[in-house]
């Protein structure tokens, strides 16, 4: 069998060795009925050859994102990602490394947390950054219940301009420890929170309140009026942030937030059919801090006085505190983390301005272009980012089978989330003029 | 100063001073727990039942909790811990002392050990 | 304190004015960025990244590469975590454009591929777990006990027996299980284990009742043993009203020779990253997706994959407990367990399976006479020894893992169990050579020998390694977690 390097005289030594014939006798603690008789009902095992041909099958069987243009984005974006990041990230040593438990191998893994957790703070403006979490969704429930526990309080309010599926995954954490949920809805013709919205909310029973910047729509919102209300009422202000967007847009860190979330899929990490990607969470403040989710990696020296990286702050976390863990997550997304700091140190503090500042060019562009159309208008005042919403009395499922055909596709139609008519662009800086340009006609030629 | 301590067997240690009761562990505790990094104090105004935990003192790969020797209301915390978590290390019976609780009436010591029965129910451990 | 530094922080290598990738020229209209965005939410200030070129940070994260160990670097007999080798080939499969850039909300019809896979994995591991239906969505074990518990919380509250907030969980556990009960709102009931390292079933008789939710169980345990009473323990939760959770860590011990489900259990999840040798990466991507008996499939979280006609759809289980994160799970990772499973097939698994219990029995029977072997019998895939013997002699666990590091090894897991006393967790899973076991088996017989001789050799050690013993308490005491431009 590939991989398994044991010769039959090897395994012949080691069976006599512990006096034994087979190697069936030593599973013999397995209760005799339980023991399987016949194969597993699996497919026969293929050679890597084969293996590599039943890919590139599955695989065509896709329309990938290489040979079409897109304008999806709604939490998974296709930026540029450059090319040295697949061979430095895919070396060995990182890739087939565990947590870092015995810091003095695995300094690699540890310094290069600890270069990520500080590019975090840099962009989110917040003094400490954990080591990762699964997603941008999970992170921010755990952000959530963070907040929760910090101000002994048990009802979290949350912006319905938040991407749907997000809210599901806050709901569903927060169900499971018995907070209770208030929800803030968007205003129908800016589509962010005005603060008319924070009327009849029980302030003082609230634990945080949550915006995303930019909202689901791709939308600005006014952070300023959610730090006001929160501070006024002893509540958190918890920031969910696109980090392309930072480059750009104020930090969290300038705007009053505690807790700062994200999802760090944009920063070079393959969009993989969404995942795996990476969640941040950053805070300041020490006793925030304390509370963090997850692994941390802090600075220290060794017996000589050599600077060195250790995981720290541990006695949080459920290998040791077990059930009054901050989290029971244990295993993060270090691989993606590690992406997202070369992305960023490669990139670069010029290179990542750019970044931001042509996905803002080119979306507002291809907006601008959108609502030249019959038919088709903007629904939404708020100033927008890299994202944007159309609204169009059209069957949009039906015109993205059709552009589909023509190698683009489409945005995302709200539809699924109960918002017939809308739909939602996103246009990164890996765009062109010229496809935006043949985009937009063949969109007017379908739906004229 | 540590003949007027009194001992539990939790390897606690109280200072009675009319009805405040000063708290902190012992030198065998801390000996045992090793570098102490964090101590996790309470909220100045909190009430506390006896046997309650009221602090958190953690090595980098332990915790263990401070149970309140007495009830009452806690009216001081060592903030000097919150920067210097070592003090309970260095000067476990002084300058690392933890909390101090108001306890209503005259606070009752006469079960607890003196110096010289604590060590010798160390000795005994 | 001296100034010796391993390799310096990117951001010690900035120099203002530098560039490591340029974009393409921008091709639009430009507009003020003050016409289309309100000052008041521009920052002044770009973030203070490193200013570096490509090739500076190519060689930097290199040079950190070559201070880490890696399976690809040597021998990682990490107890509970199976490092196994992870085949590149699954790294060049799941690159495949096809699979690595889509998108999760192109329409269904132009990923059926990616469809295709995903129901195909979770029959197969529906397959192998003895149990009915999967959901690929958490991201990690730890993940996937979360959602199970979830999903067992749905499963008492639809019948009334929301009261059910118990959940039995042995002492010898891995600390996710506790963690991920308080998560859900449970309170631990925690059995004790036997004199042979099994669940004590005659405590577990007493502690189950009317609140009792179920039981958490890994099997075999952290021990390395399995539970021989697994029939019986079985029948006493399911008769008090509870359900099993089957903690799929050591699942590398029984792929093909025995099923969670025939076993009883009610609820499995896999640790894709361990059994099935999708790559740690440091600590994570993981998957830790979950398999469910049929009744129990109405709750899981999705959308989950079915199959109607020739096509493949996403559909949303009818009580859904809802979503754990966004999207479909970490794609890209189960694919490779995919890729995996499909390489080897089902006498191929069995044989890891074998192999990796053969491995272990042979390496603990050749250290117990120098290492102490709290519970002598038959182990599965990993084996626990005690350095209760060294302690005595001067030197403890902590010593002899660091003293490993010295002959080129990762250590073992240390100080887990809690259950045993200096405890050292040892799997040397089924893709090392016996020319590894053996010089691990030499290398560990030699460290007990100096451990005898000359204690404070382990105490100083690692010797050899790019960094010595670091100041764990001094990161605790006054942490510093990020880099400051002095």
């Amino acid at each position: 069998m590939r991989y398994l390097p044991l010769t039959q005289e090897e395994q012949q030594e080691m069976l006599q060795s512990l006096g034994i014939d087979r190697v069936e006798d030593l599973f013999t603690a397995i209760p005799k009925e339980m023991r399987l008789d016949a194969d597993l009902d699996l497919p026969a095992p293929l050679s890597e050859a084969e293996l590599v041909r039943h890919f590139s099958e599955l695989a065509e069987k896709n329309n990938d994102l290489k040979s079409s243009v897109s304008f999806l984005g709604a939490g998974s974006y296709d930026h540029l990602v450059p090319s040295m990041i697949k061979h430095i990230a895919g070396r060995g040593e990182f890739l087939t490394a565990y947590t870092p438990y015995q810091p003095e191998i695995t300094q690699g893994v540890l310094q290069s947390i600890f270069e990520y957790q500080t590019l975090i703070c840099e962009l989110t403006g917040m003094e400490a950054s954990n080591a990762s979490m699964y997603d941008g969704a999970s992170a921010l429930a755990e952000a959530a219940l963070m907040a929760c526990a910090a101000t002994r309080r048990e009802l979290v309010v949350l912006p319905s301009s938040l991407h749907p599926e997000w809210q599901d995954v806050v709901k569903l954490y927060l169900k499971s420890q018995d907070v209770s949920i208030a929800y803030l809805p968007y205003h129908e013709k800016t589509g962010v929170v005005d603060a008319k919205a924070f009327d009849g909310i029980p302030w003082s029973e609230a634990a945080c309140v949550v915006v995303q910047q930019p909202n689901f729509f791709g939308l600005l919102e006014n952070v300023a009026s959610f730090k006001k209300v929160a501070k006024d009422n002893g509540a958190l202000l918890v920031m969910a942030v696109d980090p392309i967007s930072l480059s750009l847009l104020k930090s969290p860190g300038e705007l009053g937030a505690d807790i700062v979330v994200g999802d760090g899929q944009s920063l070079g990490n393959a969009m993989g059919f969404g995942g795996p990607s990476l969640g941040f969470l950053a805070t300041s403040g020490t006793k925030l801090i304390r509370r963090m989710p997850g692994r941390v990696v802090g600075e220290t020296v060794d017996t000589d006085g050599t600077r060195g990286y250790v995981l720290t702050l541990q006695t949080r976390e459920q290998h040791i505190r077990r059930e009054k863990a901050t989290s029971n997550i244990c295993s993060n997304q270090a691989l993606n983390a590690l992406i997202a700091a070369i992305y960023l140190s490669v990139m670069g503090k010029e290179g990542f301005k750019d970044v931001g500042y042509q996905c803002l060019q080119k979306a507002n562009y291809m907006k601008e272009r959108l609502i030249q159309v019959d038919g088709l208008s903007s629904p939404f005042s708020a100033p927008t980012f890299r994202e944007f919403v159309i609204k169009g009395a059209v069957d949009w499922e039906e015109v993205n089978m059709r552009l589909a055909e023509h190698g683009f596709v489409g945005g995302l139609p709200l539809a699924r989330f109960g918002l017939p008519e809308l739909v939602l662009f996103s246009v990164t800086e890996a765009r062109t003029k010229e496809e935006i340009d043949s985009f937009v006609n063949l969109l007017r030629g379908l739906i004229s | 100063m540590s003949e007027q301590l009194r001992f539990t067997k939790e390897h606690e240690w109280l200072l009675v001073k009319g009805n405040i009761i000063r708290v902190g562990i012992s030198d065998y505790a801390q000996n045992e727990l090793g570098d102490i990094v964090f101590v996790d104090l309470p909220s100045v105004g909190d009430q506390v039942e006896e046997g309650e935990g009221i602090a958190a003192l953690e090595s980098v790969k332990a915790v263990s909790d401070v149970y309140s020797p007495v009830s009452g209301e806690i009216v001081a915390v060592n903030e000097a811990l919150e920067d210097s978590p070592e003090l309970v290390n260095e000067s476990p019976l002084d300058a690392g002392w933890i909390v101090e609780i108001e306890v209503e009436g005259v606070a009752q010591t006469g079960d607890l050990m003196n110096k010289q029965e604590y060590e010798a129910f160390v000795k005994g451990v | 304190m001296t100034t010796r530094k391993l390799v310096p922080l990117i951001f010690e290598r900035s120099t203002p004015g530098r560039r490591g990738y340029r974009l393409p020229d921008l091709d639009v209209p430009e507009v003020p960025v003050t016409d289309l965005i309100p000052e008041e939410f521009l920052r002044d200030e770009a973030p203070a990244l490193p200013e570096v070129s490509e090739l500076e940070v190519v060689r930097h994260y290199t040079q950190l590469s070559r201070l880490n160990h890696g399976v690809d670097v040597g021998f990682y007999p990490l107890g509970s975590c199976t490092m196994k080798y992870n085949p590149r080939v699954h790294e060049d499969v799941t690159s495949l454009p096809g699979l690595a850039s889509i998108h999760p909300y192109q329409p269904e019809e132009t990923v059926q591929g990616a469809l295709e896979l995903m129901y195909n994995l979770g029959q197969y591991l529906a397959v192998i777990s003895g149990l009915d239906v999967t959901t690929l969505q958490p991201a990690a074990g730890a993940h996937g006990e979360l959602t199970g518990l979830m999903v067992i919380k749905a499963y008492h509250s639809q019948r009334g027996e929301g009261h059910r907030k118990e959940m039995i969980i042995p002492d010898s556990a891995h600390g996710t299980n506790p963690a991920s009960c308080a998560m859900v709102g449970y309170k631990v009931v925690e059995v004790p284990s036997n004199d042979r390292g099994g669940v004590d079933v005659e405590a577990l008789r007493g502690l189950v009742g009317p609140n009792t939710a179920g039981l958490m169980l890994t099997n075999p345990n952290t021990l390395g043993l399995f539970d021989e009473n697994i029939c019986e323990i079985a029948k006493i939760v399911h008769d008090a009203g509870g359900l099993l959770y089957y903690d799929g860590a050591n699942a590398n011990a029984i792929m093909g020779i025995a099923r969670p489900g025939d076993m009883g259990f009610d609820v499995v999840h896999f640790n894709l990253h361990k059994t099935f040798s999708t790559p740690h990466g440091g600590g994570g991507p993981g998957a830790g997706p979950i398999v469910v008996r049929e009744e129990l499939a109405q709750f899981l979280p999705g959308p989950i994959v079915e199959k109607k006609g020739d096509q493949y759809v996403f559909v949303t289980p009818e009580n859904s407990i809802g979503r754990v994160r966004s999207f479909y799970g970490n794609f890209l990772v189960y694919a490779k367990a995919y890729a995996y499973i499909r390489s080897h097939g089902p006498r191929g698994l069995r044989q890891v399976s074998e192999t990796a219990v053969l491995h272990a029995n042979y390496m603990m029977n050749k250290l117990k006479d120098v290492y102490h072997l709290p519970y002598d019998r038959t182990c599965m895939h990993e084996f626990v020894l005690s350095g209760v013997w060294q302690k005595e002699q001067g030197a403890r666990t902590l010593d002899i893992a660091k003293r490993l590091l010295d002959y080129g090894y990762h250590a073992p897991t240390v100080y887990f169990p809690m259950v045993v006393d200096e405890a050292i967790m040892i799997e040397p899973t089924e893709t090392e050579p016996k020319s590894t076991l053996d010089e691990f088996i030499d290398v560990m017989r030699r460290i007990a020998e100096e451990a005898k001789e000359d204690p404070k050799l382990l105490l100083e050690a690692p010797h050899n390694t790019p960094i010595k013993r670091l100041d764990e308490s001094r990161a605790a005491r006054h942490p510093v977690l990020r880099w400051e431009k002095a």
